[in-house]
């Protein structure tokens, strides 16, 4: 681990605006643990909350092309932009390849634009575990807004609309996508739903298709309507529309204060996940209950006692109240 | 044979196939460089059926899978022609002087990385790169300097270009028009083979649609003003060099080749008009049958695709030529005078499959650009193989080979496969976009070096038969540094003393054209004349065109 | 198991050879690096910000366009100059043995050369990077 001074230093470097600094507080959260904890308290009157929009669909649905174009017209708007890519990591050899920044390479160039390709080294969800941690490094460091990409493939996009106030669902007209994205729950968590590559000669009843079962679904009075907005990311078309769409649910999130109360729910949840980690690591380290839990496994294997008997001893140990 | 003989043979192969099992076999890998795998044997059974007019027919006859001329190396050898540029305009033209000199009987003008890409020498792109991988032309006036005391309707050139083919094209064709001699006889090649650049190459300027939109525009400007031209050369070299299998090599090639046909049609052109004028590319790799088959399986199915399906009728719109590489990526940098004996191999099995033109690599291209004497070595090669080892006394003398005959029909049925499945993508663009090129070729070399890594395949120097602290004792040749400030200076020259009015008018002109829909090569050939850069005319296309975005796959 | 080694590979200069490069980014990863990939036709100052903002521990550089002794020592010195410094270098490529000497003086940890067995790199990194 660093010293304190060593820390120190990069926080303060962190806050001149230094971008290699930026980039190892980064790094610090992905590694987690007391330094991540440690960098938090120092940076935490500099975090404000900031916007998040997530960005999830299937592979090959143009993701990253479409977010480095949408990232131009935040940019038009003087927005700054910190934006973090999360792809898995080999489930065999916990290496992974880091491909998207590619696409946003042109970005790269652009002082108001920060680019982190995240591993999610394991987290189920396809997002990594260090987001939120992440996240405080960019709202810290003065961003507007912060995207998050996900591929989505089944679990992820819970966890994209656990941690985001705006979802963004990116399909294609290929491959009859909009049916998979009704099955694997896309369509509950979208609040802006994209079908890029409109030039495919399917992609206008594509969207309609969409569109219909979006129908199907309630809405009250006053509550934001899921929309469908066909756009070309690599023709840059349709990019536009779907800016103005983001706008408007960020003002509607603000009006109707859920804004806040999903930066609430955001931070409650990640209180949890802080907690149920820490209890798991005290629980795992605690002697006494490795113990008890060896002796009365034999007990559980042979039916003497339920799994929940030896629970209810566990958490009488630990004995929180 | 008859249905008792094959009877009694099918018994004695299984005999036989009984015996082998009993052999101590050595443990390595029986595959073909592109881990097919491969018979001990083959017999009749393997070519069951073959009818020898439906499927070989006779040198220069349909389906030219022995040939496209009946005389073949009777009537001429191939042309051989070395692959140089480098350094500045006057750099190669001193090398052209050396290779003409000394027997060569076709140019061949590699360019460097900042031409290739469309920016100017003075570019902040082209730092460091000038003249480096070949001859920076910035202007007609490098192409002038370049061609000084070479006769243009004497000499055929093949110029390695694509994305800005029409301009370097342009450049030639006026540079041969101020010696006087006419488009008309003027003959040559232009790669112009934009597909396998997205596929494998990745020397790209503009997206697709405009991309073949010029490509067709050339085609059409050429077959009525420089008929002797060969408009595309359309490369399985690289798409091979990116670590494809050889099946993978024939069956994108001909898929590029076949979009290149329905892009013409499309514009209204007559395929019989263009089609004479497309030729081919390719790789000439270590696997000396797979090699030799995959040439035949490559005349067949362009002379069986293009009659049938795209109603081809004249014998030269069916009839394939190309020109042949050996494979720069099977030279290896330890013990580098070994790749005389792999380029010989190659060059071998090029000329046993009926290439119509060679260039055999030098044995020091992975350490740097070749020395003069590497080159020649290269080109005696290539003598030696047409005067020397009496191969080329007779067409196609392979043809009839059990092996070489299976091999050819199971190259053909691969192609085929790969046909249908780019179909089911929507075509060759479409697959493009969608990186089935990419990742294909992707995955097969990494396949390959894996193989090599743990020693299933062996690379003599390399990973066997190792020489420890090899001193390399051959001469390299050095790129002048003063090329890149040289060339910056003659442009800033070139600027100033030019009309530059008529230069602001004809790129307006330029992107007039472009935009429109009339052929654009008359424009540019105004460009040239009026001394345009390269940089500059790319610029105003890249106005009306845009710039082209790379899916990636990795 | 030490802290998880970050690779940037990257393809400076205008050719399009990325043959070598996509194969190396392979290895790593099956190694169990988390290799960030920048794609084709990179500048210098492109390399260099992306380094940093991905805090990588070293940066692959290939090139064959033989500008690499302009290409090399300018991502240093951006790197330098970014604050990324302490980033180590090493390359690949068709690079003649004085250029390597050259670049190894200029602070190139390492030049791999055509014909370089991938495994010899993942341990080359791993060496110097977890000692």
């Amino acid at each position: 681990m660093r010293s304190a001074a060593k820390l120190d230093k990069i926080v303060d470097d962190f806050r001149a605006g230094n971008t290699a600094a930026t980039g190892r507080l980064l790094s610090i959260m992905e590694n987690g643990g007391p330094e991540a904890e440690r960098v938090i308290e120092k940076i935490l009157p500099d975090i404000k909350g900031i916007y998040r929009i997530g960005f999830t669909g299937p592979p090959g649905a143009g993701k990253s092309t479409l977010i480095s174009r949408l990232a131009s017209y935040y940019r038009k708007q003087d927005e700054k932009l910190g934006i973090i890519v999360v792809d898995p990591s080999s489930p065999f050899s916990g290496g992974a390849l880091l491909g998207d920044r590619v696409r946003m390479q042109n970005l790269s160039s652009d002082p108001g634009i920060f680019v982190r390709s995240l591993a999610n080294r394991g987290t189920l969800g396809g997002i990594s575990n260090c987001t939120d941690e992440a996240v405080d490094i960019f709202d810290a460091s003065g961003k507007d807004v912060v995207f998050i990409e996900t591929v989505g493939v089944g679990q992820s996009e819970l966890a994209v609309a656990e941690k985001t106030h705006t979802v963004v669902v990116i399909l294609v007209p290929e491959s009859g996508d909009g049916i998979q994205a009704m099955k694997a729950g896309l369509m509950e968590i979208g609040d802006i739903f994209v079908m890029n590559k409109s030039d495919h000669q399917d992609a206008g009843m594509a969207a309609r298709e969409i569109e219909a079962s979006l129908k199907m679904k309630r809405v009250e009075e006053g509550d934001w309507e899921p929309r469908v907005i066909l756009t070309s990311g690599l023709k840059d078309e349709g990019v536009d529309r779907l800016k103005e769409s983001l706008d408007q649910h960020r003002k509607y999130l603000e009006d109707s204060g859920l804004m806040k109360r999903k930066r609430r729910e955001i931070l409650y949840s990640r209180v949890r996940s802080a907690l149920i980690d820490r209890l798991d690591r005290r629980i795992r380290s605690s002697r006494r209950i490795t113990e008890l839990v060896e002796a009365r496994m034999e007990d559980v294997y042979h039916s003497r006692i339920s799994p929940y008997t030896l629970v209810h001893e566990i958490d009488s140990m630990i004995k929180i109240e | 044979m008859n249905e008792k003989e094959i009877k009694e043979y099918k018994r004695k192969k299984r005999e036989y196939y009984d015996t082998l099992q009993e052999c101590n076999l050595q443990d390595i890998d029986f595959t073909t460089v592109s881990s097919e795998p491969v018979e001990p044997l083959y017999g009749p059974d393997d070519i069951e059926g073959l009818d020898y007019q439906e499927e070989l027919g006779f040198p220069g006859s349909y389906p030219y899978t022995r040939g496209v001329y009946p005389s073949m190396y009777r009537g001429r050898f191939w042309t051989m022609r070395q692959f140089a540029g480098f350094g500045s305009a006057a750099d190669t033209n001193r090398r052209y002087h050396y290779l003409l000199d000394h027997g060569q009987t076709g140019l061949s003008v590699a360019f460097d990385m900042p031409t290739i890409m469309g920016y100017d020498s003075d570019h902040e792109r082209s730092l460091g790169e000038v003249g480096k991988c070949g001859v920076a032309i910035d202007s007609l006036q490098d192409m002038e300097t370049m061609f000084k005391g070479i006769d243009q309707s004497m000499v055929t050139t093949s110029m390695t270009i694509n994305a800005p083919a029409a301009i370097l094209l342009s450049f030639y064709l006026c540079a041969g028009e101020k010696k006087g001699v006419p488009f008309e006889k003027m003959g040559g090649t232009i790669q112009n083979d934009i597909l396998k650049e997205y596929i494998a190459q990745k020397s790209w300027i503009f997206p697709p649609e405009p991309s073949m939109r010029i490509i067709t525009d050339i085609l059409e400007f050429c077959s009525q003003h420089v008929p002797r031209w060969n408009t595309i050369s359309i490369s399985g070299y690289h798409i091979r060099e990116a670590g494809s299998t050889a099946a993978q090599e024939l069956a994108f090639t001909l898929a590029d080749g076949f979009a290149y046909v329905e892009a013409g049609i499309e514009a209204g052109l007559d395929v019989d008009e263009f089609a004479p004028r497309l030729s081919f590319f390719f790789n000439s790799h270590l696997d000396f049958f797979e090699e030799i088959a995959k040439y035949r399986a490559a005349r067949r199915i362009w002379a069986r695709r293009m009659k049938e399906k795209y109603g081809a009728t004249k014998k030269k719109s069916l009839l394939m030529r190309f020109h042949t590489q050996t494979a720069g990526c099977s030279l290896t940098a330890q013990q580098p005078e070994n790749n005389i004996v792999r380029t010989a191999f190659q060059a071998l099995s090029a000329v046993l499959g009926g290439t119509q033109s060679l260039h055999t690599n030098s044995m020091d291209e992975t350490l740097a650009l070749p020395s003069e004497k590497a080159v020649r070595i290269a080109l005696r090669t290539q003598q030696l193989i047409a005067h020397e080892t009496g191969v080329v006394n007779s067409a196609d003398p392979l043809a009839g080979s059990y092996m070489v005959e299976a091999k050819t029909r199971e190259l053909e049925r691969q192609a085929e496969d790969y046909f249908e499945r780019i179909e089911e993508l929507g075509g060759v663009v479409k697959a493009i976009e969608r990186g089935f090129f990419q990742k294909e070729i992707s995955r097969a070399a990494y396949e390959y070096q894996k193989a090599v890594e743990n020693g299933r395949k062996i690379v003599v120097g390399v990973n066997k038969f190792v020489m420890k602290d090899e001193k390399i004792d051959i001469p390299l040749l050095k790129v002048d540094a003063d090329v890149e400030m040289k060339q910056r200076d003659d442009l800033e020259k070139l600027r100033s003393g030019r009309d530059n009015d008529k230069v602001a008018r004809e790129l307006e002109a330029l992107g007039e054209a472009a935009a429109g829909s009339d052929n654009i090569i008359p424009a540019i050939l105004e460009c040239a004349r009026c001394y345009c850069t390269e940089g500059e005319i790319i610029t105003e296309l890249k106005k009306v065109f845009g710039e082209y975005q790379e899916p990636i796959f990795l | 198991m030490g802290k998880m080694i970050r690779v940037l590979v990257a393809k400076p200069g205008l050719d399009g050879h990325d043959r070598g490069a996509k194969v190396v980014a392979n290895a790593l990863k099956d190694a169990g690096m988390e290799v960030i990939y920048t794609g084709l036709h990179q500048t210098p100052e492109l390399i260099a910000e992306a380094a940093v903002q991905e805090d990588v521990d070293v940066v692959g550089l290939s090139i064959l366009s033989g500008a690499h002794m302009t290409l090399f020592p300018r991502i240093m010195e951006l790197l330098k100059e970014k604050g990324g410094g302490d980033i180590m270098v090493f390359g690949g490529g068709i690079i003649p043995a004085e250029d390597v000497e050259e670049l190894e003086k200029f602070g190139v940890a390492r030049v791999f050369g055509p014909g370089t067995d991938t495994n010899d790199i993942v341990s080359f990194l791993k060496e110097k990077l977890h000692g």
